[in-house]
């Protein structure tokens, strides 16, 4: 049990360790989400029209959070392949650790480094325009976490599948974009034709970037939340109680 | 009691034999090698006794304990080195040994001076705050064999400790090796492809396409191939070979005028042949076999290592790959 503790401890000090350490990474990651806020979101508040209630490049604000959560989390989680492949994972798993350990242990650091690059973008929301109580900044910290924790899961149950890194841009181009897409951060879910909308409702995502809308904009407008608060936080809670579970059991396997 | 206990061990990749039905065992204290040429059953054997791997059938166990059945147990007993590094590049050696001892529930009081010792054994206390990136081949092995020892397994598995490593390194890392049983009490299982290395074991296994196909001491296995020979030179060697045979109760024949005489143990014989034929003798050469001539009679092949491979080369670029695309 100690050393299962003493697991968890060290996968989350050494991610943060190259998490700090690697300023290019984190330099790099912060660009995705600041393209996108004021590239796409600038240009396409000239074409949509402000009468929806908010300028688009608000209302795309808690999708961009949760870009910046799925990106970083998947990224964290599928490290995993990588040590895989270049061995440090055999450190792990010849140590009289349990592999939940080490599952819960790659969950929490990809949950810690999400969470401080969401709270990074978090804080341009002056620039924005946009303006947060004390209140609102707390809960949307506390979406972040439980968001990070789920995706960062989800990243882990993907990496048990893959060997080897040429899945990478496999990962990329089928799950992650798609997710992001799908997800109610670039537009409102409610506007989707039925199959889209479908494919939506069944990403794990869109319940965040939902609750994280309700924080940034707590009044209901045209283009706010789609669905209720308590809805999206057990959803995310449930996936990523199941994402662990089966990632912890595909782990356990033995070839 | 033996320490490792493997009996009738076979494994199989779907329909390819790996580890084909093999049994040996290792004393405690002792070093042993297990040899073979590359693709014979030696890492997947390991894989299994390190609890990485369950077997199709037959039984492995360690200090007692079963290697399927009590892997966390098997696990706090032993240390690894594996063919390929798994140190992590981005920390330093030191970080590299805390990770380490956390994992394996190394009292905190006792940290920091297991780490020192370690470092300090394997000559790399100096570079302690370097990350692990900075280090040449040869000094990632021996961080490797500073980190395996810092929760003082019983058992220490080496994986082809010094495959891609120049000579002079391989010197220093056997030197380190070679000290580990009676510096920290350890039994070493090895792998390698030089035969001098496996000079040092007390005891060898030989595997070929998953079968185990002699084990016995180095000197066990030399006389398989026939034992010494020693070659010499005299002022008189009809003479010679008469006092040899009336004095010394020893076959001794002349080719190319030079004596030769087939004996067990050529070192033990020299004197006394000196000593008969006093200042008659000229020159006197002694012969023995290789392990590399046991490999060769056995499997029909000579023992080589792997020409390095682009391997770590390939892996590196991935890596740059990999960054590039972290970033994009």
């Amino acid at each position: 049990m100690k050393s299962d503790l003493n697991a968890v401890y060290v996968i989350v000090a050494r991610e943060f360790i190259k998490f700090v350490r690697e300023r290019g990474r984190l330099i790099s990651t912060l660009a995705r989400p600041l393209l996108w806020l004021f590239l796409v979101g600038g240009g396409m508040s000239r074409m949509v029209s402000p009468d929806m209630g908010m300028p688009y490049m608000q209302f795309i604000f808690p999708g961009i959070i949760g870009m910046t959560i799925l990106f970083s989390s998947i990224f964290s989680s599928i490290s995993i392949i990588w040590d895989k492949e270049f061995g440090f994972m055999k450190e792990m798993l010849v140590a009289p650790v349990s592999r939940f350990s080490i599952v819960i242990g790659k969950a929490l650091s990809g949950t810690v480094v999400s969470t401080l690059q969401a709270l990074i973008i978090l804080f341009l929301f002056p620039v924005i325009g946009l303006k947060l109580s004390i209140i609102q900044i707390f809960l949307i910290l506390g979406i972040s976490i439980i968001l990070s924790f789920c995706l960062s899961s989800l990243g882990i149950l993907i990496a048990t599948f893959y060997e080897s890194f040429e899945s990478f841009s496999v990962i990329m181009n089928f799950i992650v974009m798609p997710m992001f897409f799908l997800s109610g951060a670039m537009y409102p879910v409610k506007l989707l034709p039925h199959v889209l909308s479908f494919l939506t409702k069944i990403n794990p995502l869109t319940y965040g970037i939902d609750a994280l809308k309700y924080m940034v904009f707590p009044e209901k407008k045209l283009l706010t939340h789609d669905f209720p608060l308590s809805l999206d936080i057990a959803v995310i809670i449930i996936s990523s109680v199941i994402f662990v579970a089966i990632a912890a059991m595909v782990f356990e396997r033995k070839k | 009691m033996p320490i490792i206990a493997v009996e009738n061990l076979t494994k199989r990749f779907g329909n390819i034999t790996a580890v084909d039905s093999i049994s040996f065992e290792v004393e405690k204290g002792t070093i042993f090698g297990f040899l073979g040429p590359n693709g014979a059953g030696k890492t997947t054997t390991i894989n299994i006794l390190c609890t990485l791997l369950s077997p199709t059938s037959g039984k492995a166990s360690i200090d007692g304990y079963d290697c399927m059945k009590e892997s966390s147990e098997v696990r706090r007993e032993i240390g690894i080195v594996f063919q390929d590094n798994t140190l992590d590049k981005e920390l330093t050696a030191y970080e590299n040994l805390l990770f380490h001892s956390y994992l394996y529930n190394v009292p905190k009081n006792e940290r920091k001076g297991r780490i020192d010792d370690a470092l300090n054994f394997v000559g790399l206390y100096e570079r302690k705050d370097d990350t692990v990136k900075k280090f040449s081949g040869g000094m990632k092995r021996r961080l490797e064999v500073a980190r395996s020892i810092i929760h003082q397994p019983k058992i220490l598995f080496l994986d082809e400790p010094t495959l891609g490593l120049d000579p002079q390194s391989r010197t220093n890392l056997w030197e380190f090796i070679s000290e580990l049983p009676k510096r920290h009490d350890v039994t070493i299982f090895m792998t390698t492809h030089y035969m001098e290395e496996a000079e040092i074991c007390n005891k060898i296994a030989i595997i070929d396409k998953g079968k185990l196909i002699a084990q016995g001491s180095p000197d066990d296995l030399k006389k398989m191939v026939g034992g010494d020979v020693i070659y010499l030179q005299t002022k008189d060697n009809a003479w010679a070979i008469d006092e040899i045979k009336k004095n010394l109760n020893l076959d001794a024949e002349e080719k190319n005028g030079e004596i030769f005489i087939s004996v067990s143990k050529g070192d033990a014989c020299i004197p006394k042949l000196i000593n008969t034929l006093a200042d008659m003798v000229l020159s006197v050469r002694l012969q023995r076999p290789t392990l590399n001539d046991v490999f060769l009679k056995l499997t029909g092949k000579a023992i080589r290592p792997e020409a390095v491979s682009g391997g770590d080369e390939l892996k590196e670029s991935i890596r740059s790959y990999r960054r590039k695309f972290d970033r994009g």
